[in-house]
């Protein structure tokens, strides 16, 4: 069969869904490819790339649409391009069915088969296919490209020889795709950036990324399905606020991100945070399309407030980077296609058990099949709320000072009935025996001090040498042999001899074990 | 020789034994500190000779001959010996000692003792009895050591019903007889708690899992210098009660050293088993994923920062010049190696260390689980080479396992586990260990030296 990429009518829209190198890739599955001529122009891919890949070029929209069984666009069908629509074509973009309801009415009429590539589930095997993903990083990146584009000083703080400059301070807000793609790229051009998120285990992934975690002091877990955040409670908005009153008279660039699917963005940074903002900051809302994140945004715009701070509300980030987006974005529909043609005989098979496919495809030959069933596996592993109790340094220093009390108190205990058993033995022992008992004691004390200190890597030799001296036993049996009693001296020279044994065998291994050990 | 010269030369040879053990502090200075060992030794030993005039003894000829073949034994065996069995070399040296104090207990009871007072006497026989005691139980138990570390016998502990009450019994027939021995009974019931006493210190030992050999051996050590001291009180010689002292201390401090790593109550070890559990373990989800070698190979040429984990089954497959080998290898790609080294890895305090010094490694990039730990996260692949419970995460997570609490190694907080394993089976405790069932675990079944052999064909 053959899959046709037409040239993108919105306005402003440089991406292309099919590129040579996809092309070829889709070739490899059975698939014919076709493109019209000129719509990889504003994404750097000339008609002449797309021929030398095997890539028929179409030279009218009517042609193309014409000849296609499989449509690969980036943006959801238009109005004017209605009329072009084969009766039961297949056609794979954007769909945004939950706010499109017209579209998919009037797509059904067309009898045609529909993948939205915004409505492929979030888990691990569709990754490849996450369209809105690979968008959202470029539009983070992108994000701080343009805030730096409007923002007069540099990133990074510097010490120069005509003077200091502060590093700039970048806040992101919601640590999706977007967010944590705006945290690396703010971080890596050496800006101090910090992030706040309604869901708290975002935290590990933004301190990862090497941005500071905003805690808010509330006990709620804002993750809804999918990983995706859910609406907040009131009081919970009002902390949040407070969070952020106490942070923008301080932060240069806002980033926000926040998005709560199916409905309006959230408000968090309202007109009164804009307000409190330093001149020259700037604000890039990336939920423009979904009505902004920020009270003053103006969707696809750039202004000015009157206290000087840029509010940047472009909806077509991915697009101002079109190459990049489009081998991202045609990547993913090369994956969806992948997937929709298990024989790779060039032939579609939409298979309505598979999770992933079931969930992108929203009109199925003429029958809406949006909403989806909830996928059979769970989107991301559940989080436990599980939270152990940081302990305050005072409650530390104090624990400590009780268990110092605490063996002080033991010792003190030992060390008396120590002494009282000392004195009940001396009480009865010849003198001769107390003073070797002293040696005794003190010895251990000198062991006790001394073998502390032993490396942990050298508690086998210390054994070894230890064995060793051990046979010091040796001078016992060496004593006993002057005597007449017969089985006295033969006891004796056994013990010697291996005592023997072990005093040269163990100090002899000892030094063959110390030998190895060497520095690099 | 006056006895003040050989008080001299005992002092000489105390010294030096507190300088060879303190020189063990570190690498370099250890070198130095075994020749302070052997001079003290060597002076201690020549001074008796001629200080008591030890030569007079009609068994000159013997005396020399036990010496001379003592000492061709002990520079063959110590020639001999693989650093793989190393243990099992410390545990029959063990028994050499405990074996000697017996003898010289009995031979100081054989002996007459005129001059002694009635309380002077008391307190040679208890010594003698306790020195006898304590040696039997080290001799019998360090063989029963010898045998498992060398797999003679089986590594299980042997539970036997009511052992502790056998313990008991036998303890208690001991102090019966140490009464009666006393109470002038005749040297019958001095050779009678030998035996009981050998009985003891196998059965102590045979208790014991393979597992705790570590503790096990330390602690046998510990037991042959107090033989060692309790025969200095016997014959009233302070540079054995020095050098018996410094003995003792060392395998007691060892042995605890060893527990605290295994987060065990000393106590239970030495009684045996392991400490009740109170539930259920926890259930395991996953499965075992086996990988192929080049793929580790491939994962070990991609990696920057590797971590290399050590244990038994290193030692078992001899794998450690191929250890070596590989990780000089990598470092010449200017990738970071390092290893990572628990307390209790192998058979004996140290046993790796020795092991990678063996092949080696240098030991500065050989670090201790504290030094280690918290470098984790940043590790890109951690290769484990037949070790088990001391990466098992179970004791960090799951408070019912037999070894909630015992400090391990965190090794699945690195980006890729690779775990060189024999087959599918447990590790010597016997306990089942999540690491394997982990996301980021592969298993790479086989013997460790052949695994590694074949990897480094991958690796140039």
């Amino acid at each position: 069969m053959k899959i046709g990429s037409p040239k993108e009518i919105f306005k402003g829209e440089n991406r292309v869904a099919m590129t040579p190198d996809s092309a070829k890739h889709l070739q490899k599955l059975g698939y014919e490819c076709i493109i019209e001529s000129g719509a990889g122009n504003n994404s750097n891919f000339s008609d002449k790339d797309y021929k030398v890949a095997g890539v028929k070029i179409a030279k009218t929209k009517e042609q193309l649409w014409k000849e296609s069984d499989i449509i690969l666009k980036v943006r959801a069908p238009e109005k004017s391009e209605f009329s072009k629509i084969k009766l039961g074509q297949h056609i794979i973009s954007f769909i945004w069915p939950g706010q499109n309801k017209a579209l998919l009415d009037s797509l059904k009429k067309k009898k045609v088969t529909v993948q939205a590539m915004d409505m492929i589930p979030r888990i691990s095997r569709a990754q490849k296919m996450d369209a809105l993903s690979s968008m959202a990083n470029i539009a983070g990146y992108r994000a701080v490209i343009e805030a730096g584009n409007q923002f007069g000083r540099f990133f990074t703080g510097q010490i120069t020889a005509a003077g200091k400059v502060p590093p700039a301070k970048v806040l992101v807000i919601g640590a999706g795709v977007a967010g944590l793609a705006a945290i690396g790229t703010a971080q890596s051009m050496g800006a101090i950036v910090r992030a706040f998120d309604v869901r708290p285990e975002v935290a590990e992934q933004i301190e990862s990324m090497g941005a500071e975690f905003l805690m808010l002091d509330f006990d709620s877990d804002g993750t809804g399905e999918g990983g995706y955040a859910k609406p907040a409670s009131k009081e919970f908005i009002k902390k949040e606020m407070e969070l952020f009153r106490a942070q923008a008279p301080e932060i240069d660039i806002v980033i926000t991100t926040a998005l709560i699917p199916g409905m309006p963005a959230p408000k968090l940074w309202p007109a009164e945070m804009v307000g409190l903002m330093k001149p020259g900051s700037v604000v890039v809302d990336l939920a423009a399309e979904q009505g902004g994140n920020c009270d003053v945004t103006i969707p696809d715009k750039m202004i000015e407030t009157k206290n000087k701070v840029k509010v940047i509300g472009y909806t077509d980030l991915p697009s101002r980077m079109a190459t990049q987006s489009s081998n991202l974005y045609s990547t993913n529909t090369r994956h969806m296609i992948d997937d929709l043609t298990p024989e790779k005989n060039g032939v579609p098979y939409v298979n309505m058990e598979d999770d992933v496919i079931r969930g992108a495809t929203v009109l199925h030959n003429g029958e809406i099949t949006f909403p989806p069933p909830k996928p059979k596996i769970v989107a991301i592993a559940k989080h436990t709320n599980e939270k152990i109790k940081e302990k305050t340094p005072e409650e530390i220093s104090k624990e400590k000072i009780e268990a110092e009390k605490k063996s002080g108190r033991l010792q003190a205990i030992l060390l008396i009935i120590g002494a009282c058993l000392t004195w009940y033995i001396g009480m009865y022992a010849p003198a001769e025996f107390m003073q070797h008992f002293i040696v005794f004691i003190l010895s251990c004390f000198v062991g006790y001090q001394v073998i502390w200190n032993v490396a942990h890597s050298l508690h086998t030799p210390l054994m070894a040498v230890t064995n060793a001296i051990s046979s010091i036993i040796i001078l016992g049996a060496l004593l006993q042999m002057k005597t007449d009693n017969d089985i006295v001296s033969i006891l004796a020279l056994i013990s010697i001899f291996i005592a023997t044994i072990n005093i040269v065998g163990g100090f002899m291994v000892t030094k063959r074990m110390l030998a190895m050990f060497q520095r690099s | 020789m006056t006895i003040g010269i050989l008080t001299a030369s005992y002092i000489t040879s105390s010294v030096l034994f507190i300088l060879a053990l303190g020189g063990l502090s570190n690498q370099e200075k250890a070198k130095r500190a075994v020749w302070y060992g052997i001079f003290g030794m060597a002076i201690a030993v020549a001074a008796t000779i001629f200080g008591n005039q030890v030569f007079l003894t009609e068994w000159l000829d013997w005396l020399i001959g036990a010496i001379v073949i003592g000492s061709a034994i002990g520079v063959i065996v110590a020639k001999k010996v693989q650093m793989t069995g190393m243990p099992q070399l410390v545990a029959a040296l063990h028994s050499f000692v405990g074996l000697a104090a017996v003898f010289i207990g009995i031979n100081s009871a054989l002996l007459p003792h005129s001059d002694f007072s009635s309380s002077e006497l008391t307190i040679h026989n208890v010594e003698v009895f306790l020195g006898v005691f304590i040696g039997a139980i080290t001799f019998t138990g360090s063989i029963i050591a010898f045998g498992k570390l060398s797999e003679l016998i089986t590594g299980k502990a042997l539970i036997l019903p009511a052992r502790h009450a056998l313990n008991i019994i036998m303890l208690l027939a001991c102090l019966t007889l140490g009464y009666m021995f006393l109470d002038h009974a005749g040297n019958w019931t001095l050779i009678c708690m030998t035996i009981i006493a050998f009985i003891i210190g196998a059965h102590l030992v045979l208790a014991i899992g393979g597992a705790d050999m570590p503790v096990v051996v330390s602690m046998l050590n510990s037991y042959s210098g107090w033989a060692a001291a309790a025969t200095g009180f016997m014959l009233g010689n302070d540079l054995l009660i020095v050098t018996g002292a410094l003995v003792g201390s060392s395998g007691a401090i060892l042995s605890y050293i060893m527990c605290k790593a295994m987060n065990r109550n000393f106590l239970s070890v030495i009684l045996g088993g392991w400490g009740d559990t109170t539930g259920p373990a926890m259930d395991i989800d996953g499965e075992m994923i086996p990988i192929d070698i080049e793929s580790v190979a491939s994962a070990l040429n991609d990696a920057n920062r590797i971590v290399i984990v050590p244990g038994y089954g290193m030692a078992v497959a001899q794998a450690q010049s191929a250890v070596s080998e590989l990780t000089s290898r990598l470092r010449a790609k200017k990738k970071e190696v390092r290893f990572g080294i628990h307390p209790v890895a192998g058979r004996l305090p140290g046993h790796m260390n020795v092991l990678l010094a063996e092949a080696k490694v240098p030991y500065d990039i050989v670090l201790e689980m504290d030094e280690i730990n918290s470098d984790f996260p940043d590790i890109d692949v951690v290769m484990i080479l037949g070790a088990n419970d001391i990466v098992n995460p179970a004791a960090q997570e799951d408070p019912n396992s037999p070894i909630a609490g015992m400090p391990v190694l965190e090794v699945w907080k690195a980006k890729q586990v690779f775990i060189s394993k024999r087959g599918q089976g447990r590790g010597y405790s016997g306990i089942e260990n999540p690491l394997f069932f982990k996301e980021n675990s592969r298993m790479v079944y086989g013997d460790a030296k052949k695994s590694l052999d074949s990897i480094l064909q991958s690796i140039s």
